[in-house]
């Protein structure tokens, strides 16, 4: 069903590759310009009319960003995702918040976690979860949440940590049995 | 970034008249918290004490997943009302802020006036490992590391997660510091307000709020 669902979007638009994940689960990567035609071609003509999640993945080392825009069949119970790369540097998409409103809320989280930036999609830039944020966005792999950790706040001493297996054995068989 | 309801504005009266208010100074007390040591002469203090010991109400406010053994302890399971603490929903009804487990930031604001709008005697219990040292948000970005920086600390309980038995064993042991008169954190909180202001503008970058709280 997928690959039939595959083939109709071919003879209209350039896709990326398919990858089939369950019957009812598939992943579909879009170059960039066509997303937004694709996305109202499956909205209006192929039943995917629920928005379940917009997400992203960076990929530090490829320098790209994934967004995955997660649509639903409901009237079929299939999902299929569409991937979208977009350049690390100066990370910037569309927003469709006019085909979902709930989309706005997805990129308003993906502006304050990843930096990506959805000019025109309203109340972007306010805070989402962060208040008073001075770094560099958090999810972004290149943050180091350890080291920010040990600046930002303060240690208590005595902290210790032991490895599992060698404790248990300690405790178990102090004799070394 | 001042928030739009805490900035200068002008306000009509019912009267007509037109004055101007300043939220952080108009509806907030300015004076720093100040310290009130015993008084009384000690058997008073003791009687005073002994009865402070017997009526903790703790605020309802739940800061990580500490806040779910609060539920079993506070229903029949456990029932903690036996021992005579009982849960308040407002901090001015209430003199125990228990920090259950992991505290961010965002949320260190909010324990902050919580704490300081509660009326002395007041204690606070640190509740879970991530109270103490971080526990197993210790490399988080967005949680703090000690709660003793930030707010006076009477009695920490450890444990990830501490079973409804231990929090009811803390209880007990904050109520034999409350009798021996050690359960001065309100008055710690006076003497040291300075230090405590300082630890917590240090995470808290955007300090949209008054210096203190009452």
């Amino acid at each position: 069903m997928m690959r039939a669902l595959h083939d109709r979007l071919n003879a209209l638009f350039p896709l990326g590759e398919l990858t089939e994940q369950r019957p009812d689960l598939a992943f579909l990567t879009v170059p960039r310009e066509h997303l937004r035609s694709i996305i109202l071609h499956l909205r209006d003509l192929e039943g995917f009319s629920h928005l379940v999640l917009l997400t992203a993945v960076d990929w530090l080392e490829e320098g790209n960003f994934q967004l995955t825009y997660l649509l639903s069949n409901r009237g079929k119970a299939v999902d299929l995702g569409l991937r979208v790369m977009i350049p690390r540097d100066g990370a910037s998409m569309d927003s469709i918040h006019d085909i979902w409103p709930t989309a706005a809320t997805y990129q308003r989280e993906l502006r304050e976690m990843f930096g990506i930036q959805f000019p025109d999609s309203p109340g972007v830039n306010d805070d989402f979860i962060l208040e008073g944020w001075i770094d560099m966005p958090p999810y972004r792999r290149d943050f180091d949440t350890k080291a920010f950790s040990a600046k930002t706040f303060k240690e208590r001493e005595g902290r210790m940590t032991t490895d599992p297996e060698q404790h248990m054995k300690q405790q178990l068989y102090p004799d070394g049995a | 970034m001042m928030r739009e309801e805490l900035k200068i504005r002008v306000v009509k009266g019912p009267d007509g008249v037109e004055f101007e208010v300043d939220p952080l100074r108009d509806y907030f007390c300015e004076a720093p918290p100040a310290s009130h040591p015993p008084a009384y002469a000690k058997i008073v203090e003791d009687l005073f004490n002994w009865a402070r010991s017997h009526s903790l109400w703790i605020l309802g406010f739940g800061t990580g997943c500490g806040a779910i053994e609060m539920r079993p302890l506070m229903t029949p399971r456990f029932d903690a009302y036996r021992y005579g603490i009982a849960w308040r929903p407002t901090p001015r009804q209430a003199n125990l802020l228990v920090i259950s487990g992991y505290l961010s930031v965002k949320t260190l604001k909010r324990a902050i006036r919580a704490y300081e709008q509660m009326q002395n005697p007041k204690y606070v219990v640190g509740l879970g490992s991530c109270t103490i040292n971080g526990g197993m948000y210790w490399d988080s970005y967005n949680t703090i590391k000690r709660l003793d920086d930030y707010m006076p600390v009477d009695l920490y309980i450890t444990g990830c997660m501490p079973r409804p038995e231990a929090l009811l064993q803390g209880f007990e042991d904050l109520k034999k510091l409350i009798r021996a008169g050690k359960a001065e954190g309100a008055n710690q909180y006076a003497e040291k307000f300075e230090w405590y202001k300082a630890n917590q503008k240090q995470v808290i970058h955007d300090w949209d709020m008054p210096d203190y709280n009452w």
